[in-house]
């Protein structure tokens, strides 16, 4: 088993009142190329920089090669960081830059006395040591000759290589890199992609390296970390996290893909867009389950060998492949090939067992903790709507002075019970009107299921969020900002195992 | 018919006028009163009288010297003030550096005779009754407080525009705070200490309102000989004028000379 240089153990961090990183949890091989992948704001960044030494952690350890750093300051740890802007010191020169961290070194060195003892002494390197490095450094990164040019001269990409050289020249064990490569061009990116996976084989060292770009993760990387809203969603090789996806977040956020809702009707038998695939995953009969395909997966075959049956709705020419759009009955599939159809074709669909992949879904019902309040409504997810009390108490009804007398005649006053609450995913409906819901609040994710759009929103403040899930055909956008409703009948109420000891 | 073209070059005319009445007029006859003697002929017995008394030197050097004092005072008090405003998180820091600037709304021979009655009274007790006579001091003490705004700003939007990575890129290179201090910090905010130095240093050579005031007038500082010299000597007043005309002029070469040497981000205000 490889050594673990770096460990993350229940890290959670707020900053503030808002909770960033959500006890996180996992180790970084020795000599791995590591990315974290995700969204901004997912917390990636602020995950490096806790590594770095720039934030602390509100609780849980950081282990470095099983010694706990968390509380040590950034320069008393064996890390260096490419900056995302670089931060070259701008009044240095490329060799002062570069021979910053060496100027603040000091190595033991262990001398023997004139009565032949050793004894050590905590020494600068000289002068000679420090120019060697830097020139090594810069033959790395293929700057040779630009120790005398200042910063300002230097061109994006070559201040990038400065930025790297002066990182590396300290032989840190970990280097950590805060998404260096978004300032460049695309062309550029590319061709640093590989200098850097070059460099990694090279020196041997650990890379951690962050991005949003979930290409530059599958090219360059050993293992990648999937983050999302501050939650680790998937660790894995790019091949396992690209065809393997844990979740309907992580298929949708790495390459394209056709996400269905779907059942499982049978030993690996999955019903989906109306029809049984055989499939490789096994779940549980009749259970529901999240489907994607990668549009390179489905096969264009003729309408007869087709198990889906479609029209072309549409056709992209993307370069190496076409993009091609299916409405199979009320569906969307989408298809990557090297062969282009014609619009408005009929054509069919296959899918190979091994390109159909099975996983839990994340959402099946809404749950929230709710209070009744006077008028017999509740008040749950920072909003108060219509509901059906009665339901708590079989055979009961609402007398003329609102309150409820169950089945034995009993007077009940509910105001104030604590329930739980439950909502399905198609009951929930949403308007720009914000006085039409009970609640408002922002979208904040939108994935195409191929019949339906899955949608969550947000309400409330940071602190108290409250997240609705549910499907709509409706296309929305992402930060709309939306009122929640739900018909009076939908709304799911039971009581509170406490509540209900209460009343009883 | 043709209208008049309205360029933008005719923007410039108020400001032409007001350079050539009040700037190169003025600068000639300075310049002409200098080199004349009372007969009004070209002389050059200022220029000789001036550099061979020694009483006109020493004020100049006196001078000079308060004014060093007064800036390095300033720049001690301004400094980590201004550091610690610039790099803290604070939404209200705008608020704090207003109150270190607000002084400069309220007319300054106000603030300046607000201050003398102050340590007229404070003279009153017995245990500061040294303050009656302590002139040199009263007067380092009221330029510093007239001029410390003037410190404080210019370091401040120096160090606001220094990124706040470098300091991290510093810690991460293995800098403790001491390195990161001497050689991101002081390095990166010179911009700001030199247009600093030179907003303070330069008026506290001629102001002599607030020796006048508070050093009951026993010290006399280099503005001050100006202006007594005015009185009945416009020649020998031009003369002094345009010496310190003179080494202004170089100090600012000076401190502007050193600021394109460094290749620094930073402004000069």
């Amino acid at each position: 088993m490889a050594e673990h240089i770096i460990e993350l153990k229940g890290v959670t961090k707020y900053f503030g009142e808002n909770l960033i990183i959500d006890n996180v949890s996992f180790y970084v091989n020795k000599g791995e190329f590591i990315t974290f992948l995700g969204p901004s704001g997912c917390g990636k960044t602020t995950t490096l920089r806790m590594i770095a030494g720039f934030e602390l952690p509100t609780s849980g350890q950081i282990l470095l090669s099983g010694k706990d750093i968390s509380a040590l300051p950034p320069n008393k740890r064996p890390v260096n960081t490419v900056f995302q802007r670089y931060a070259l010191f701008p009044h240095f020169n490329v060799f002062e830059n570069i021979a910053f961290g060496l100027k603040c070194k000091r190595v033991i060195n262990t001398y023997r006395n004139d009565k032949g003892e050793e004894y050590t002494k905590k020494e600068k390197l000289t002068k000679k040591e420090i120019a060697e490095k830097v020139k090594k450094a810069l033959e790395i990164v293929d700057l040779e000759g630009f120790e005398k040019r200042s910063i300002s001269t230097l061109s994006g990409g070559q201040q990038q290589r400065v930025a790297i050289a002066r990182a590396i020249v300290n032989e840190p064990e970990i280097l950590l890199l805060d998404e260096p490569l978004g300032a460049l061009d695309l062309k550029m990116r590319k061709e640093m992609q590989i200098e850097l996976k070059k460099m990694h084989d090279r020196l041997g060292i650990t890379f951690i390296y962050v991005t949003h770009d979930q290409e530059e993760a599958l090219t360059m990387s050993d293992t990648i970390v999937v983050m999302s809203d501050g939650v680790v969603q998937q660790i894995g090789t790019p091949t396992k996290i690209y065809n393997e996806p844990a979740n309907t977040f992580v298929a949708d956020f790495i390459g394209e893909s056709n996400i269905f809702s779907g059942t499982v009707v049978g030993k690996k038998k999955v019903k989906f867009c109306g029809k049984t695939f055989d499939c490789v995953d096994d779940f549980d009969v009749n259970e529901l389950v999240d489907i994607v395909v990668r549009p390179e997966d489905v096969k264009m075959v003729s309408p007869e060998e087709g198990t889906l049956k479609g029209e072309v709705i549409s056709v992209v020419f993307k370069g190496i492949h076409y993009e091609i759009t299916v409405q199979v009955g009320k569906y969307e599939v989408v298809i990557q090939s090297t062969e282009s159809r014609e619009v408005g074709e009929k054509i069919g669909l296959n899918v190979a067992p091994d390109g159909i992949h099975l996983m839990k879904p994340k959402y099946t019902t809404n749950v929230f903790d709710g209070v009744i309040t006077k008028h017999n409504t509740v008040e749950f997810a920072n909003g108060e709507f219509e509901c059906d009390v009665t339901q708590l108490y079989p055979g009961s009804y609402i007398d003329e002075e609102e309150y409820l007398i169950t089945k034995e005649g009993e007077k009940i006053d509910l105001t104030g019970t604590e329930v739980r609450v439950e909502v399905g995913l198609y009951d929930i409906s949403i308007s720009d009107d914000e006085d039409a819901g009970g609640t408002t609040g922002h979208i904040i994710s939108i994935i195409y299921k191929g019949d339906h759009y899955r949608v969550i929103v947000r309400t409330g403040d940071s602190d108290e969020d409250e997240d609705f899930v549910f499907a709509t055909e409706d296309l929305w956008n992402e930060n709309d900002y939306v009122s929640v409703i739900i018909p009076k009948e939908k709304i799911k109420l039971s009581l509170k195992p406490k509540a209900k000891e209460d009343q009883e | 018919m043709k209208l008049p073209r309205f360029s933008r070059k005719t923007l410039c005319i108020p400001y032409a006028v007001f350079l050539v009445f009040f700037v190169i007029i003025p600068m000639c006859v300075i310049i002409f009163y200098a080199f004349t003697d009372r007969d009004m002929h070209f002389s050059f017995s200022n220029f000789l009288q001036f550099f061979s008394d020694p009483t006109k030197l020493s004020t100049i050097v006196y001078s000079i010297v308060i004014s060093l004092i007064t800036t390095v005072i300033c720049l001690v008090i301004a400094y980590p003030v201004a550091l610690i405003l610039a790099r803290s998180k604070l939404k209200k820091k705008f608020v704090i550096l207003m109150l270190f600037v607000l002084p400069m709304w309220i007319n300054f021979v106000l603030r300046v005779n607000a201050l003398r009655e102050l340590f007229n009274l404070l003279s009153q007790a017995e245990a500061l009754a040294w303050l009656e006579s302590a002139n040199i001091f009263k007067t380092i003490v009221g330029m510093v407080y007239d001029f410390l705004p003037f410190m404080i700003l210019p370091l401040y939007t120096t160090m606001l525009k220094i990124d706040d990575s470098l300091y991290e890129a510093s810690a991460d290179l293995g800098g403790n705070a001491f390195t990161t201090f001497f050689r991101i910090t002081l390095p990166l905010s010179m911009p700001g200490i030199m247009s600093g130095v030179t907003m303070v240093f330069l008026p506290s050579m001629t102001n002599y309102v607030v020796s006048d005031m508070l050093g009951n007038a026993k010290v006399t500082i280099i503005g001050k000989f100006i202006s007594d010299y005015f009185g009945n000597d416009w020649h020998m007043g031009s003369m002094i004028a345009l010496v310190l005309l003179i080494i202004v002029f170089a100090s600012t070469l000076l401190s502007g000379g050193l600021n394109s040497d460094e290749n620094v981000r930073g402004t000069n205000l």
